[in-house]
């Protein structure tokens, strides 16, 4: 790694360390609840997503455990029902989108030049919506029975279909507390989504066209964008459920009318794209490592940012894809098998692009580079059993079943969290001054990669052996039991893998090895500022001319304006 | 070098796992019912056409997967960085675009050809004309059981779907009519078919043709609220004979046993008939599940266990020994009103 920093003009040399001392403790806490420091919020969104994803993960463990044998009573339907509800909404709405803001919060104002986001105080709006919805959920494991006493977390699924969430079958306030976190959190998201529209739109620094802007950020305002039109549907849908629920309506309402298949709708309209707003910022994570760990530009500049814009445009029309067993017509099945696949043709371009990056460049496998690696090879077949789960009649049989579990999960985790994790093992040092601890950085990896693929790869099978989802245990005969059993260690491997990253975390906090302004000889602009970056990142507007402005100090005699 | 290895593993694991599921296919469940409800394993013409698409698909995203991964693994091992001190930086390259417009077409071609045989299928499945000899039955969904009407035989079976068996010579496919009394359910037998919501105001089709005659196993496939997992399906794949001797005994009234009397006595004193239909007798609710052949059926709760006295006895003691969170209440009965009811239940053939 470089060692010499190559001053932007306006970067500080050296990092100013926070001083620390005990009577200071409140004004410190002050700080962080009144900030409206784009850094700071985005470490808040950070902390906040880790934090739910071992709830999650703790929430998932149980799962595991109830599935690892047929007829277990470890835990009851009832609480089973309560955790996978619970596990579903945690780790879409509590950690998926709230990474998103935390990388996007941290690092676009620092990659475009910025001094911060375009409207601070409604960053830290929409982070303690964020923050109030999540409590709101999570108060319902002791509010959730109301004033019939005793707690009732949701349970009705997180995709939560009518018109099992009708009074009549959910009594209860559980549902309500799911509805209201749910818009809550909404709004935050909507908050957070027009500010990086806006910072990324107006905020750049001189030279910064939109044309050099850093893929990561170009995926920003996609991701933003998306999100912009997707949560509409779902706000809609839930006020319209607690309209049902406590109003007299009759959206929902079969009984009276109302139809169940309306909510599909407006729920997978609002959860499709929803898919691709948590997968555009593990993309954006996977162009800046990626190019800087293969030591070569990202090839294709123009068709992986127009390839982003695509697949939030097709990913608008492919919403009914999670209805194919719901009755439509034929014609119906057929557009929406013919436009989920028309998705998988710029996520190829984008497979490809990454690949052609890593061709003829120096690899170097520092953990991010690892994460991303595997990202990689599980997107590509996440991808592959996406295409399986788009043709309509094997999805009659797929839908459900054990098998679109795993399909997910490989997209979520095998794609998503592993673009989460190298990207907090890439900026980490951006944001403390130290790098994490790279011996347990590959523990982290080899555990997490190896307890993955035993959970992951097995669970397709028993959904080709006709298992279903949502169920807290299942017959003895049906020959699922063995694979189950194996899913489950996986499963507690993966667990020990994020306990080793979580002790990292913390250990290279205090221990780890300073990392300079630019510890993995980068390009863009963040690497610029100091580690961590002051309040103000940069002490004069930095001027760029072309999309690496680092690669251009350190090789005058190559720079990159030369071929844009 | 560690990063190839996992790689190399990685796919050979994979394809391990593949070819496992296709072994199991063709050798352990190659034919018939199994209690295993692998989709691999299709005795109907839905599964078996949708078997043969997967193989299909299978293959196309295989050979995808084989070479992109492998393209990738040739790129891991090829350029991975060779020695600490190698520091110079390696050519760039900013892109190419015969290359790209390459990489865009061939996944263009593989979608019209993956589109194009899937939309054939779907059209063959989804719209099967309904021929003259088949029979009609009305699937309702209950929370936690299913209920079957054979509108034209004037029958009505609970849990137990009984079918006649069809064949290429004398086809007797079922054409089912499905709907919901509550939430929304799924029917999923895979062995004969994909799934179909059962949704409430809105009416599903779906048509099963099975070759081979036996016990094909499923349960609901849309989560329906507490004990949707032990929501199970039987599916009994009659011979016309069996089929014809089933029909003919669902169509009798239930028996009437004087021996019994004190149990039926407790049946319609208690709130037993708020919910059951005995025909023939005073019971006629229709919340739970019909009881006129209760002792036709092998299996109680939908499946969650097997049909004999004492577990009927257990059962009506308390439901949630079997099924914890059903719908069916603990009536509080006498150990003597318990025996008098199963008694009577018992006779129910």
């Amino acid at each position: 790694m470089a060692d010499s920093t190559y001053p932007m003009p306006g970067s500080l040399a050296e990092a100013p360390r926070q001083r620390w001392s005990q009577a200071a403790i409140l004004e410190w806490l002050h700080s962080w609840v009144t900030t409206v420091d784009h850094k700071k919020l985005g470490i808040l969104y950070m902390l906040y997503s880790i934090f739910f994803l071992l709830v999650g993960g703790v929430e998932a463990i149980l799962i595991r455990i109830q599935l690892m044998q047929p007829n277990l009573h470890f835990i009851s339907p009832q609480v089973f029902n309560r955790l996978f509800t619970m596990h579903g909404t945690t780790m879409v709405f509590l950690v998926g989108m709230t990474y998103i803001f935390g990388f996007a919060n941290y690092l676009i104002p620092l990659m475009i030049g910025a001094r911060d986001m375009a409207f601070p105080r409604l960053n830290a709006l929409s982070f303690w919506l964020t923050f109030f919805g999540g409590l709101l959920l999570y108060y319902s494991f002791i509010g959730g029975g109301g004033l019939y006493g005793q707690g009732n977390a949701p349970d009705v699924g997180w995709w939560a279909y009518a018109p099992l969430t009708s009074r009549a079958f959910t009594p209860g306030h559980s549902t309500d507390y799911w509805a209201l976190s749910l818009i809550v959190t909404g709004f935050g998201t909507i908050g957070a989504s027009v500010n990086v529209v806006a910072t990324a739109l107006c905020m750049r620094c001189k030279g910064m066209t939109l044309m050099r802007l850093p893929l990561f950020v170009w995926l920003n305002v996609v991701t933003s964008a998306l999100a912009l039109i997707t949560i509409t549907p779902l706000t809609a849908a839930q006020i319209m459920l607690l309209i049902d629920r406590y109003l007299g309506g009759h959206f929902f309402d079969t009984q009276a009318g109302g139809s169940a298949v309306v909510w599909a709708h407006f729920f997978w309209i609002f959860g499709h794209p929803e898919v691709y707003v948590l997968v555009l910022p593990a993309f954006a994570i996977a162009n800046e490592v990626i190019p800087v760990f293969s030591r070569k530009a990202i090839f294709g500049y123009p068709a992986m940012a127009a390839a982003s814009v695509a697949i939030a445009f097709v990913s608008l029309g492919v919403w009914a894809h999670h209805m194919f067993t719901i009755g439509m017509t034929s014609v119906g099945n057929a557009f929406f098998v013919l436009s989920t696949m028309l998705v998988g043709i710029p996520t190829g371009i984008k497979i490809f692009n990454w690949v052609a990056t890593m061709w003829g460049g120096k690899i170097r496998f520092a953990t991010p580079m690892l994460f991303c690696t595997g990202f990689l090879v599980q997107f590509l077949l996440a991808g592959l059993t996406g295409i399986m789960l788009s043709v309509a009649p094997w999805d009659w049989q797929l839908h459900n079943s054990y098998f679109v579990i795993a399909h997910f999960h490989y997209v979520l985790v095998g794609g998503i969290v592993f673009c989460i994790f190298a990207g907090i093992y890439y900026w980490y040092p951006k944001v403390t001054g130290r790098l994490l601890n790279e011996t347990l950085g590959k523990w982290h990896f080899w555990l997490f990669v190896i307890g993955f693929h035993i959970t992951f790869d097995l669970m397709h099978i028993p959904g080709l052996l006709g298992m279903p989802r949502s169920i807290y245990t299942y017959e003895a005969n049906r020959g699922w039991g063995t694979l189950n059993m194996i899913i489950s260690i996986g499963g507690l491997i993966q667990a020990v893998a994020v306990l080793v990253f979580a002790v990292n975390l913390v250990w290279s906090y205090f221990k780890g090895k300073e990392a300079g302004n630019d510890p993995w000889d980068a390009w863009t602009l963040e690497w610029a500022a100091a580690s961590p970056p002051p309040a103000y990142n940069f002490a004069t507007d930095p001027v760029v001319t072309s999309r690496r402005p680092l690669w251009d100090l350190k090789h005058p005699e190559d720079p990159d304006w030369k071929y844009e | 070098m560690l990063a190839k290895c996992f790689r190399c593993v990685n796919c050979a694991a994979r394809s391990l796992c593949v070819l496992a599921v296709f072994l199991a296919s063709h050798t352990l469940f190659a034919e018939g019912p199994s209690s295993t409800p692998s989709i691999f394993a299709p005795a109907s013409t839905p599964a078996s056409s949708i078997y043969e698409l997967s193989l299909f698909v299978l293959a196309i995203t295989g050979g995808i997967f084989v070479t992109v991964a492998g393209l990738i693994a040739y790129v891991i091992f090829r350029f991975r960085q060779r020695g600490q001190d190698d520091v110079s930086e390696p050519a760039q390259i900013y892109g190419s675009t015969q290359v790209e417009l390459a990489w865009t077409v061939i996944p263009v071609l593989i979608v019209v050809v993956l589109f194009l045989t899937t939309a054939r299928m779907i059209f063959a499945i989804q719209d099967a004309p309904k021929p003259k000899s088949a029979l009609d039955v009305t699937v309702v969904g209950h929370q936690f059981w299913w209920e079957f009407n054979y509108p034209k035989l004037g029958i009505r079976a609970v849990n137990e779907l009984h079918v006649p068996l069809s064949s290429p010579q004398d086809p007797k496919p079922t054409f089912l009519t499905l709907l919901s009394a509550d939430v929304m359910h799924s029917f999923w037998v895979p062995q004969l078919s994909g799934k179909i919501d059962l949704i409430p105001n809105h009416v599903n089709n779906l048509w099963i043709d099975p070759q081979h005659p036996g016990l094909y196993v499923g349960q609901c496939g849309q989560f329906c609220g507490v004990q949707h997992a032990k929501m199970l399906l039987r599916v009994y794949v009659d011979t016309p004979e069996q089929f014809a001797a089933w029909v003919k005994n669902q169509q009798q009234q239930a028996v009437s046993d004087d021996r019994v009397a004190e149990g039926r006595h407790v049946f319609e004193t208690q709130a037993c008939m708020n919910c059951h239909t005995v025909t023939g007798t005073a019971a006629t609710g229709r919340f739970g599940p019909d009881l006129t052949h209760l002792m036709s059926r092998d299996t109680l709760a939908s499946g969650a266990t097997t049909n004999t006295p004492e577990n009927l006895r257990e059962w009506t003691r308390n439901p949630d020994t079997y099924k914890p969170g059903s719908l069916m209440p603990a009536m509080q009965l006498s150990d003597q009103q318990l025996d008098q009811v199963t008694a009577y239940l018992a006779t129910l053939r």
